[in-house]
């Protein structure tokens, strides 16, 4: 078998691909589901793939961006490079309807909305004088309604704000009893 | 050495030493949930760490890599303000510590979003939902610790008259400071100390506690190398690996 020429290599086949490239801590969705890729450009014969870190300190960034250079040269692109992207920064907006799914079925729930509120907090556009920030506003959480991915029950509570990865907390269902992994939108 | 790479570093060693304290109580938390969360804090401050080491690094073009700056480096090298080496203490002790920096932290980065240097920028863009993550959750504690039980009070209340001496130099610039001000990379002197004062205020309200005078006598000269004692044990068990065995790897 011959390696492909890289250039031959559409970036719509490298998505393609890409989407087959699993996370390594929640093997059922791929780095695209994750919105971790976020632009795929051929340079000549170099394929360019920019990824964003979901957390800063999430350990998992430097196997999915070991694993994105494999898969692409399994499929015959031997000239891979990364851009790390920092801004805007990575949210699980970005998270593919499809992912969202997935992550349900494999017993962690998925984000249930925006969480984090930080329109008001950014730099630029608030009003003069008013530019500290109140604690009941970095308090008020949203009234969150996080199904229980085994049973469905909304009868739920956290217990922990953070879980085994940066990127989840804890939950307990009191309908079926069983804790579980909830993705934190972020 | 360059002002730029000089500031840079200042905001890596805070978030490192602090990571660093953070990471010993692995395992050690008073309560699961209180575990995972210190040791998810420090792996962000990590993380971030990272950011500004690697800029730095390359700013510098001295051929030193980000673990180089981590491990290769002595006590009169690390900038880190004197607040985040003070020790982890007792539970109220840490989350004193956190709190204040949390505070500062927030509003640091929040400011840093604006940076006239689209690097910075960008980077505090990525921090600055940990950085609300991790303020609300020190914020939280304080209230609980402090309106809680007439102990809790009171180790709380003894938590932050002891470490508040600590607290002035986050805000006191120095030349380096001031030229980063001057040309926009860091926010104007001045800005972040009354927005950090109206937060604590309004937490230590909440919380029962008293909060020490602004005007009080402040300890300095951490982020220009000179630390107390505290430094040098924290150093040692975080480089002792890469002193040992001088460019070990995985």
């Amino acid at each position: 078998m011959h390696a492909i020429d890289s250039a031959a290599a559409s970036t719509e086949q490298v998505w393609t691909w890409l989407g087959e490239v699993a996370d390594p801590e929640i093997p059922v969705i791929s780095v695209v589901d994750l919105g971790i890729v976020r632009a795929v450009e051929m340079e000549g014969d170099v394929c360019v793939v920019t990824i964003t870190p979901t957390y800063s300190g999430c350990p998992a960034m430097q196997v999915i961006a070991d694993a994105i250079t494999d898969a692409l040269r399994g499929h015959g692109i031997s000239k891979v490079r990364l851009v790390n992207q920092l801004s805007p920064a990575w949210t699980t907006d970005w998270m593919s309807a499809a992912g969202k799914i997935k992550l349900k079925d494999y017993g962690i729930a998925p984000p249930a909305q925006q969480v984090i509120d930080i329109s008001g907090l950014q730099k630029g556009g608030k009003p003069d004088g008013d530019i500290g920030v109140k604690r009941s506003a970095l308090s008020k959480l949203p009234k969150l309604t996080v199904a229980c991915p085994i049973c469905g029950s909304d009868h739920t509570e956290i217990t922990s704000q953070f879980g085994s990865t940066p990127c989840k907390a804890l939950y307990k269902c009191l309908a079926c009893r069983e804790p579980f992994d909830y993705f934190k939108c972020h | 050495m360059d002002d730029k790479v000089n500031y840079l570093l200042r905001l890596g060693d805070n978030a490192l030493i602090l990571s660093q304290q953070l990471s010993q109580l692995c395992g050690k938390g008073p309560a699961l949930e209180e575990d995972m969360a210190l040791t998810n804090v420090a792996l962000d401050l990590l993380g971030q760490t990272r950011m500004w080491f690697e800029y730095a690094a390359e700013l510098e073009g001295a051929g030193r890599d980000e673990d180089q700056l981590a491990y290769h480096r002595d006590a009169h090298d690390f900038k880190n303000c004197l607040l985040l080496e003070q020790p982890n203490g007792n539970y109220a002790d840490t989350m004193m510590r956190q709190f204040f920096f949390d505070s500062w932290h927030y509003f640091l980065i929040r400011e840093l979003t604006a940076s006239s240097d689209a690097r910075i920028a960008a980077i505090a863009d990525k921090s600055l939902k940990e950085v609300t993550y991790h303020l609300r959750r020190s914020g939280d504690l304080i209230v609980r610790l402090g309106d809680g039980t007439a102990d809790s009070h009171a180790k709380t209340q003894t938590a932050a008259n002891e470490l508040w001496m600590y607290t002035g130099e986050m805000f006191a610039y120095d030349a380096v400071d001031n030229a980063m001000a001057a040309a926009g990379i860091a926010p104007a002197s001045g800005v972040l100390r009354q927005l950090w004062l109206d937060h604590v205020a309004e937490v230590f309200a909440e919380a029962t506690l008293t909060m020490p005078s602004p005007d009080a006598w402040m300890q300095k000269g951490g982020k220009q190398g000179t630390h107390t004692e505290h430094l040098g044990f924290i150093l040692a068990e975080m480089q002792f690996l890469q002193r040992a065995y001088p460019g070990a790897e995985w």
